[in-house]
């Protein structure tokens, strides 16, 4: 370098030790950043994969109607018409998957119809709620309401 | 010291050494980029927008998912909460929700004065999971509801700009998600979301959250907590299909998003929401 910087050399050895850990910086980010990053954009194309691999544990209702049209026949009409089989049921997704492997158990309809239909201030007006013993007696739901078609005619 | 030795000398030395550092500099990046570009093996290929997901048949760019949440068909029953934990393996302690009830009480008392919707009574006994026990009484003047919240999977999420090592991102069909490999558990997302829908799991130390249950969307089937809800206040939406029913309730209904002042563009439209929703 001409025009004298006095004592270039430290300065030299200096800069070749930067210029080398940039070099092997980017080296090293070529190795370990993976192949896929920043194609679909700032993150790893490769996890959409992942996450959408996961198995399902609720099988969705056109799977249920599949085997058990008379059920949805039944329902058709029927103020439960659009709640979903599972909603009630529970996941079944390895039932539907393979029927003889998993039985599934009937829900508990002391409890359950409760979870919905039980009286109370936050749900909205117009929906069907009572106090079970002003309502019954404290007698069971299923005593007079079907489950899949819950209107007595 | 002679003219000469210190003002032309010392401006030419300066010069020089910019000159020559800025020389260095470029050509080490440049030497050290080429060095890498070859290590990393030929540009990747671009592989069929159908097959991101591992799901032939579900292209990424033809969907733009959204959910809609009805307040006003809400019972807060919690089977949305209940379906969501089974299905997505959270755990089951009362400080990990993917998707949480809220119920909201205005008191007879501040239905006159409109200031009181900042003080609404908020409570959300175990996020919902085994309903609501009573506590308030129909009829006395008072405005009681229930909201459902999940991750509102923003357009302009503020989770992903924070993100320190793009971990967390919104897939091309708009699907906010956690890449769980990449994740570093900095809790720096779970910081910076505004509806408080990110948490850290326990067992992975990631950061985790509603996934719109990706690995059903992408195979046809709805998310759980959609297909569960016996009123049908919760309704995913695909924003890029015109037939979805998404695009008429929109259209027919008043909607709002929680904290519009954050600009998120959030994708989770409320039909119904009170002032007194925070």
């Amino acid at each position: 370098m001409k025009g004298g910087i006095k004592d270039v050399e430290h300065f030299v050895r200096a800069a070749v030790l930067v210029g080398a850990g940039l070099c092997l910086f980017l080296v090293l980010r070529g190795f370990l950043v993976p192949k896929d990053f920043g194609v679909l954009g700032h993150y790893r194309a490769g996890a959409l994969a992942d996450i959408a691999a996961r198995p399902a544990s609720f099988a969705g209702r056109a799977a249920c109607e599949e085997c058990h049209s008379d059920v949805a026949e039944a329902r058709k009409g029927s103020k439960h018409e659009k709640v979903n089989c599972e909603a009630c049921h529970g996941a079944l997704a390895a039932h539907a998957q393979d029927p003889g492997s998993v039985t599934p158990t009937l829900p508990d309809t002391t409890k359950l119809c409760l979870t919905c239909h039980e009286k109370n201030a936050a749900r909205p007006v117009n929906f069907p709620q009572v106090d079970p013993q002003e309502h019954s007696g404290g007698e069971i739901c299923v005593s007079c309401h079907k489950p899949h078609h819950p209107e007595i005619e | 010291m002679s003219p000469e030795e210190t003002t032309p000398n010392m401006m030419s030395d300066r010069r020089k050494f910019l000159k020559n550092g800025a020389r260095f500099v470029l050509l080490t990046f440049a030497g050290g980029a080429a060095v890498e570009r070859i290590l990393s093996g030929e540009p990747v290929v671009r592989v069929l927008a159908d097959s991101y997901t591992g799901t032939p048949g579900y292209d990424v760019s033809q969907h733009w998912w959204g959910m809609i949440i009805d307040i006003e068909k809400c019972i807060g029953c919690g089977n949305c909460v209940r379906a969501c934990k089974r299905e997505n393996d959270v755990p089951l302690e009362p400080f990990y929700f993917r998707t949480w009830v809220e119920r909201y009480h205005v008191p007879a008392k501040d239905m006159l004065h409109p200031e009181a919707e900042d003080h609404p009574e908020v409570d959300s006994p175990d996020g919902g999971y085994d309903g609501f026990p009573e506590r308030y009484h129909a009829g006395d003047g008072s405005k009681n509801f229930f909201v459902p919240k999940l991750c509102n999977h923003c357009a302009h999420s503020p989770c992903v700009q924070v993100c320190p090592v793009g971990a967390t991102f919104e897939s091309p069909d708009g699907v906010v998600l956690v890449d769980k490999k990449y994740c570093l558990g900095c809790r720096y997302c779970i910081q910076a979301c505004p509806y408080g829908c990110r948490f850290l799991d326990p067992r992975t130390r990631t950061a985790d959250k509603c996934t719109l249950c990706y690995h059903r969307i992408t195979k046809g089937l709805t998310t759980a907590c959609c297909e569960t809800c016996p009123t049908g206040a919760r309704k995913l939406g695909d924003l890029k299909d015109p037939k979805d029913p998404i695009h008429e309730f929109l259209a027919t209904h008043k909607v709002q998003v929680l904290k519009p002042q954050m600009a998120t563009g959030s994708k989770t439209y409320y039909n119904g929401m009170d002032a007194s929703v925070r």
